[in-house]
């Protein structure tokens, strides 16, 4: 089975895959996702384990373009984690039930399908789930 | 420095007018305004206007008349209304003019705004994975918010349910019929915690205001209506915005605080002094944050102002009275000056139903939108 990430440079994808981040070269400040000015931005991979900052649940389809999402639509929860000493991400959240989210619970990064394309390919995008090890 | 006065005002109607364009609503709020005004546009020495998605402004001259006036088009999100009145207000209170306009209007289609990322300087993915919705921004501001200072969805459903009744005594709004809590709280759950009863929805409509010298204003025999203050301000760091991929981990004030705290300046007066105030409420939880943020009450105490029912008409602080944009809907456009409109008619005692009792003497009003820009009124009668 193919697969593939939704874009080549947000994440690492391996079994302890990272988020890439970028720190100005000039001012130090990190952003995400690195920025294609590479003159600017020096690559920066973001620490895997967070805590869940804010969060909702998208019950709605949003509409298409731009969402690209699994077809039919399902309900799922987005939040905003927070890495330790770098930056609050916006992220997808997965495995983890709708009445489980809350504010402060440990998280960690994982690579997940978000959709197969007609060719079969499994497209990948970054999420967040409840940390391994961490009651719910 | 010349005071500056609102000597007109036209509104028109907020909703869904199928036969109307946006800029024909535009032209119905400006000849209602210099006709509240008693002018004649060959009067209007100079204007500023725009709307989000409905067209130029300065286009109207077409209709109104060739008088060769300096018409600049303002398109600045969802502060457009409260920059066009700020550059009204500055060209008068300068002196370099003495009677002018501001419009806003426009015409959205039906359903969520859906912007694409590359408008935003986002990659294309950040739409793909589904995160390119202000609602979820809405939500998860509002989330944050009442974890850390114990905000209930019991007070959202009381802003929304304010909302529809104060919006029912409004003739300019769009949602006219009250909706009950229950009904609220139990409504679809659009993005958790808010429900479709607690968010605005995109809609059409026009606003128009006359602002005038004090010279030129007792010459027209109204000066009822003082501009105290008119501020527009952009994000400063660490505020937390629509269409955000990160933050940073130290958090700042957002730009509604500044603006607010620069209108107050400007007005020399503080929120204390305010009698009446329409606050952005894109969302019901909008309307709670942004009565702390606007400096009405400490961060946490909405619970216990609106159990107590003091923003509803009749309250301590009535906030707004017309509805807001929960049930006149969300024209880009126009919203900053709706709520500009709605002061006006109260510090004029002409609100009927939704009349603030005891002749309100100040009047606040406050626009938030995307990229993160604020705009705040004062009024003063």
């Amino acid at each position: 089975m193919k697969r593939r990430p939704i874009d080549p440079g947000v994440f690492t994808d391996d079994a302890e895959p990272r988020l890439v981040a970028g720190r100005h070269r000039v001012n130090g400040r990190l952003v995400f996702p690195l920025p294609s000015d590479a003159e600017s931005y020096v690559p920066e991979l973001l620490p895997r384990n967070g805590r869940l900052w804010s969060y909702t649940v998208q019950r709605f389809a949003p509409k298409s373009p731009p969402y690209a999402g699994p077809q039919p639509f399902a309900p799922f929860a987005v939040g905003y984690v927070e890495l330790p000493g770098a930056l609050i991400v916006e992220a997808p959240l997965t495995d983890v039930a709708f009445t489980e989210l809350a504010i402060g619970m440990p998280v960690e990064l994982a690579i997940v399908p978000l959709r197969t394309d007609p060719d079969g390919t499994v497209v990948t995008t970054y999420a967040f789930r409840p940390a391994a090890g961490s009651t719910p | 420095m010349s005071d500056v006065y609102i000597v007109g005002v036209g509104i028109h109607p907020f909703g869904r007018t199928e036969q109307r364009s946006g800029r024909q609503q535009g032209e119905f709020a400006i000849r209602a305004a210099l006709g509240d005004a008693g002018v004649e546009w060959p009067d209007i020495q100079f204007a500023y206007g725009g709307s989000d998605s409905a067209g130029s402004a300065d286009t109207l001259v077409e209709q109104l008349g060739l008088t060769g006036l300096q018409f600049i088009n303002v398109a600045n999100g969802c502060a457009t209304g409260g920059s066009a009145l700020a550059g009204v207000y500055a060209g008068v209170k300068s002196q370099q003019f003495d009677l002018g306009l501001a419009v806003g209007f426009d015409k959205h289609p039906r359903g969520a705004f859906d912007p694409l990322p590359a408008q935003y300087g986002l990659p294309a993915w950040y739409g793909e994975v589904g995160l390119m919705l202000t609602t979820q921004f809405f939500a998860m501001k509002l989330r944050r918010y009442m974890d850390q200072f114990g905000i209930t969805p019991l007070a959202l459903a009381r802003v929304s349910e304010k909302a529809f009744e104060n919006g029912a005594r409004a003739e300019h709004a769009w949602r006219r019929t009250p909706v009950d809590i229950d009904t609220i709280l139990n409504a679809q759950m659009i993005n958790d915690p808010l429900t479709k009863y607690m968010f605005c929805s995109p809609a059409e409509g026009a606003v128009s205001l006359v602002l005038a010298s004090e010279k030129r204003a007792r010459e027209l025999g109204r000066t009822q209506v003082r501009l105290k203050a008119a501020a527009m301000r952009t994000r400063p760091p660490g505020s937390f915005e629509v269409f955000a991929p990160y933050l940073d981990l130290e958090r700042g004030h957002s730009a509604t605080v500044i603006a607010s705290r620069a209108a107050f300046e400007m007005a020399g007066i503080g929120p204390e002094d305010i009698d009446v105030a329409q606050l952005q409420d894109t969302e019901s939880g909008a309307e709670v944050m942004h009565m702390a943020e606007n400096g009405f009450c400490r961060d946490g105490e909405q619970e216990a102002w609106l159990a107590e029912g003091r923003t509803r008409i009749g309250g301590p602080l009535p906030i707004n009275t017309d509805g807001g944009c929960l049930a006149c809907g969300e024209p880009i456009g126009a919203s900053g000056l709706r709520q500009v409109y709605e002061n006006v008619v109260q510090l004029r005692g002409l609100g009927g139903a939704r009349q603030v009792p005891g002749k309100p003497q100040t009047a606040y009003s406050h626009v938030y939108g995307a990229p993160g820009v604020s705009a705040v009124v004062i009024l003063e009668r």
